[in-house]
């Protein structure tokens, strides 16, 4: 309770407390009720409201003397007939609405009791709005009307309680306070049991109900702008601001309270109020009405004036008009306290101003907006519609009517498509939360039940994938007019060019550009880029290992597309669907790009990544998206024969890396296992021949699919801790791609294969597999084994063999690199590789700590990993679960 | 002493309880499992036996009280003044 306000009697609690457990036990009751139950009680509500409409609206202007009798009683058939006829087939119980296709439900759950001020200028239309949408969703509401209005609305509550329990509602389900205080109502808008307030009213109601600490729906004054531009239909215009300005006497706070019109037509359209009934006060009589409406100390309407009629208002101000006049038009010359008609006036008092420019005329409608109005309606007549959204955006106004009356157009329904209502949301402007009309679903708590839906996936390979010895024979089936090769020097020097060249179609026109064996560079790019440009190339060939075929990548994209920023391409993602930085669509150039590589390792022939660097700049830049990915591969073992048992080692433990890290990826599939699991076998059987016997054609075929296969895995099921670890461990330590994943390898299987610290979150994953995997692999591989333990041990131990068979050293540390060093390091590779994208698809979330576990276990040596793993302890015969 | 509770005279079952409860000690259980729905005055007669249970210093159990009802209960914050059973 607040603390300026004065105890209350324990009489008075025992009275409160009487009425919310009435309605706290109805809400309960009510809870049980199906939506056939609830729209059996509404519809009876509802004639019953319509019959009683005039009756209702005869109560109100009797004890209110406010108003206009026949407008009230439309009024309450607004509320009843048309909000009936939106809500009648809304579902407001159990299911709501269904998205299959996105796997969501909506249920409604009822709010309970619910504490309802409402106010005196639409005291019987705001009851019976309130008790239908109370009905509808099942909530029990007590009611706290203005005290000068407390009996047509405590009448309408009967009438609509009688109603509802006639037709099942349950006992108790609107009450309404006798002769409350402001004591009440705080007691009343703090209690545990009141679910929501819903304040229609004064601000000072308003404030309250926000200030209890409870969810409110506060809905408070307004100051309706109108701009008449000169474009309008103004005959249509003005009947419609004498309609909304004089219905009920102007007491709904959507109507129309400053006119601001252009210059042009200023004159016209005063006339043509004057013609309809209107009264054009001159500046003595608009100065006298001001004094007399507006109270001078706050600045507000005076209350004696609130839904009077034209001529009492006119005659307390002492203007003489005649009896029938409509409206009194004040002429004002600006906005703000020195001009007291241009705040909200709710009587039949409308300020007028006449505006040079749009400018001017929206600069006015602003003021007026912010001096009163913000968040609640505004009004626009115009036919130029670029106007009409100028005053949608500057305007803050949850209600922008167009062409049509202020306030019956706020209330929904009758003019336009809003939602009928009695409330008028009026956003963070108006101190509320909602700049919604209020309607039902503000009476319930939407309940959205998100069923888990499998993200898509995909498979996406190079169109044409050749391979097998002479496959670049297939070259001749790809006509060009201007070829560019890339290519390095050292194979140039060998003749794996000319080999190239001689498939190539004689009428092609070929050139060679040679770029350093290196991960390329910016300007390497640029001047790749400057010569497809001036041979007008329709074809690239990349003839080399990954740096080559990752430089023809980004020249291909930056001929097609020269405006591509490869810095803003390069961007951090986590999902690649997802991605913020778009890959350009529009292309200036077209080329087809063939990759021929000349290692088996990389993949980088049918992957959509490329890396490169900016030396000058001392980054790196890292793209990844398969617009990237070559058009055609051609993997022919002839370009490999040559290469040197380093480099065989490096490339095809790294082929074996993709395979393994594609296998328990998170993105993992059934699309990509079989190559995953197919480049292991291989890369397992082949490459120690490979290595120690380099004329072995078959072993380096095989290699060499190899790592094509093992491309197409991780080129759709992606990497994973492995590949963060290696890439942050070989820039700083310039230790090879392949040796530094070598190094880490039979760490992160065991790494893998145990319980995660953190899961990874993975809607296509049903449970923890990676263990699982590695033991099937270990199948695949013959290693034995009778539990997964024993199998995941054994595809450790059989890394480890392999790794010693291959010569690859066994720890960090026989690389010569002394503990102190790599410790001082561990703060930046433990950042940089917690930064790599590789990860976010391996199997289980590395922590940061066990980044440092991981490097420390490969600084050690392999001889760690020899060690126990603690696997989840599952049963061996479970299914894999992919 | 155990009741079994008509669900289809709720309310009626419940005050004819309430008459009976000055001549009982200890605790009673409410047999709820043909209740299916509870109205306003069923709920203002577990309000009142609840009211004479706590006067009297004994404990009434309500028994196989389905989900519905039981949600209802919790609305009403009726259910923590009696003793739950299955």
């Amino acid at each position: 309770m607040p603390e300026n306000l004065a105890p209350l009697s324990e009489e008075r609690i025992a009275y409160l407390e009487g009425l919310v457990s009435q309605a706290r036990t109805a809400a309960a009751v009510f809870s049980q009720y199906t939506q056939e139950d609830v729209d059996r009680i509404v519809k009876p509500m509802v004639l019953a409201g319509l019959e009683k409409a005039q009756y209702l609206a005869r109560l109100a202007v009797e004890e209110t003397r406010i108003g206009v009798l026949e407008d009230k009683a439309l009024k309450n058939m607004v509320a009843t007939e048309f909000v009936y006829n939106y809500i009648k087939d809304k579902r407001t119980v159990g299911v709501m609405a269904e998205y299959p296709e996105r796997g969501l439900i909506e249920l409604a759950e009822p709010i309970g009791v619910i504490f309802s001020l409402t106010p005196i200028t639409n005291p019987t239309s705001t009851v019976l709005f309130k008790c239908i949408m109370a009905i509808k969703t099942r909530n029990a509401v007590i009611f706290s009307p203005h005290p000068s209005s407390w009996r047509c609305c405590s009448e309408a509550v009967k009438i609509m309680y009688e109603a509802a329990v006639k037709h099942g509602a349950p006992e108790g389900v609107f009450t309404c306070l006798e002769s409350h205080t402001l004591e009440d109502n705080a007691y009343l808008m703090h209690h545990k049991d009141v679910g929501l307030i819903d304040a229609t009213g004064g601000p000072g109601a308003v404030k309250a109900a926000y200030s209890s600490g409870k969810p409110a729906l506060g809905v408070g004054p307004g100051n309706t702008p109108v701009y008449l531009e000169k474009t309008a239909d103004l005959d249509m215009a003005v009947v419609d601001i004498i309609t909304s300005k004089t219905f009920d006497n102007g007491t709904i706070c959507a109507s129309e309270q400053t006119v601001v019109i252009d210059d042009e037509i200023y004159d016209r359209v005063l006339k043509k109020f004057a013609d309809l009934g209107a009264y054009i006060c001159n500046a003595k009589e608009t100065e006298a009405l001001g004094r007399t409406v507006i109270d001078p100390t706050t600045g507000f309407m005076q209350p004696m004036a609130i839904g009077q009629k034209a001529a009492d208002i006119a005659r307390f101000a002492g203007i003489s008009v005649k009896p029938n006049t409509k409206l009194l038009i004040a002429p004002i010359k600006g906005v703000g306290r020195a001009h007291p008609l241009s705040v909200e006036k709710l009587f039949p008092v409308l300020a007028v101003y006449r505006a040079k420019s749009a400018e001017e005329a929206l600069k006015v409608c602003v003021d007026v907006n912010r001096a009163g109005g913000l968040g609640h309606t505004a009004v626009v007549f115009s036919k130029n519609d670029e106007i009409i959204r100028k005053f949608g955006e500057v305007i803050n106004a949850g209600r922008i009517i167009v062409n049509s009356p202020g306030s019956i157009g706020a209330l929904g329904g009758v003019y336009n498509d809003l939602v009928p209502t009695f409330s008028f949301g009026c956003g963070t402007g108006g101190g509320n939360s909602t700049t919604d009309n209020i309607n039902i679903y503000h009476y319930l708590n939407v309940k959205r039940m998100a069923r888990r839906t499998p993200a898509p996936m995909w498979f996406r390979v190079p169109n044409q994938v050749y391979f097998n010895r002479n496959a670049v024979e297939n070259l001749r089936n790809f006509p060009s007019r201007s070829t560019l090769i890339v290519t390095n020097a050292a194979l140039e020097q060998i003749g794996l060019v000319d080999i190239v060249r001689r498939s190539i179609p004689p009428q092609t026109q070929v050139r060679v550009t040679i770029i350093p064996d290196a991960e390329p560079d910016v300007k390497i790019i640029a001047q790749g880029v400057e010569a497809l440009n001036s041979y007008k190339a329709d074809q690239i060939i990349a003839l080399g290992g990954g740096s080559v075929i990752d430089a023809a990548k980004i020249m291909k994209l930056k001929y097609e597309s020269p405006d591509a920023d490869l810095e803003e391409l390069a961007a951090p993602f986590l999902d690649i669907r997802k991605r913020v930085a778009q890959f350009p669509t529009e292309k200036i150039n077209r080329s087809r790009l063939i990759a021929i590589s000349t290692t088996s390792g990389t993949g980088s022939e049918v992957t959509p990544f490329a890396v490169m660097t900016d030396k000058e700049r001392g980054i790196k830049i890292t793209l990844a998206d398969y617009s990237l990915t070559p058009d055609v591969a051609i993997v022919d073992p002839q370009f490999v024969m040559s290469m040197p048992k380093g480099l065989t080692v490096d490339t095809g433990v790294d082929c074996l890396t993709h395979g393994l890290e594609a296998a328990v990826s998170i993105y993992a599939s059934a699309f990509t296992d079989p190559s995953a699991l197919q480049a292991i076998q291989l890369a397992f059987k082949y490459l120690p021949t490979a290595v120690e016997n380099p004329g072995d054609e078959e072993a380096r075929t095989m290699m060499h699919n190899a790592a094509c296969i093992a491309g197409i895995a991780f080129a759709n099921a992606s990497v994973g801790v492995n590949h963060a670890l290696a890439h942050a461990f070989g820039a700083r330590f310039h230790v090879a791609h392949g040796r530094a994943n070598a190094l880490m390898l039979p760490h992160v299987i065991a790494y893998n294969a145990s319980v995660p610290t953190k899961f990874m979150p993975s809607p296509n994953t049903r449970a923890y597999v990676a263990h699982k995997k590695y033991a099937m692999i270990a199948d695949l591989l013959g290693l034995g084994g009778n539990t997964v333990e024993e199998k995941v041990n054994k595809l450790v131990r059989a890394t480890e063999q392999l790794l010693d068979r291959l010569g690859v050293p066994r720890s960090i540390a026989d690389l010569g690199i002394s503990e102190e060093e790599f410790e001082r390091a561990m703060p930046d590779l433990t950042k940089i590789a917690f930064d790599d994208p590789s990860w976010r698809t391996n199997p289980r979330m590395p922590l940061i700590s066990e980044l440092v576990e991981l490097y420390w276990s490969a600084y050690r040596g392999r001889r760690a990993a020899e060690e126990e793993t603690t696997i989840p302890k599952q049963s061996v015969e479970e299914e894999l679960c992919v | 002493m155990c009741f079994a509770i008509d669900g289809e005279h709720l309310s009626e079952a419940l005050q004819a309880i309430g008459t009976k409860l000055d001549s009982l000690d200890g605790e009673v259980t409410l047999d709820f499992s043909s209740v299916t729905r509870i109205d306003s005055s069923a709920l203002r007669a577990l309000e009142g036996l609840a009211r004479t249970a706590d006067a009297k210093n004994f404990k009434i159990a309500l028994r196989g009280v389905n989900l519905d009802i039981y949600r209802v209960l919790k609305l009403a914050t009726l259910a923590r003044r009696f003793s739950l059973v299955n």
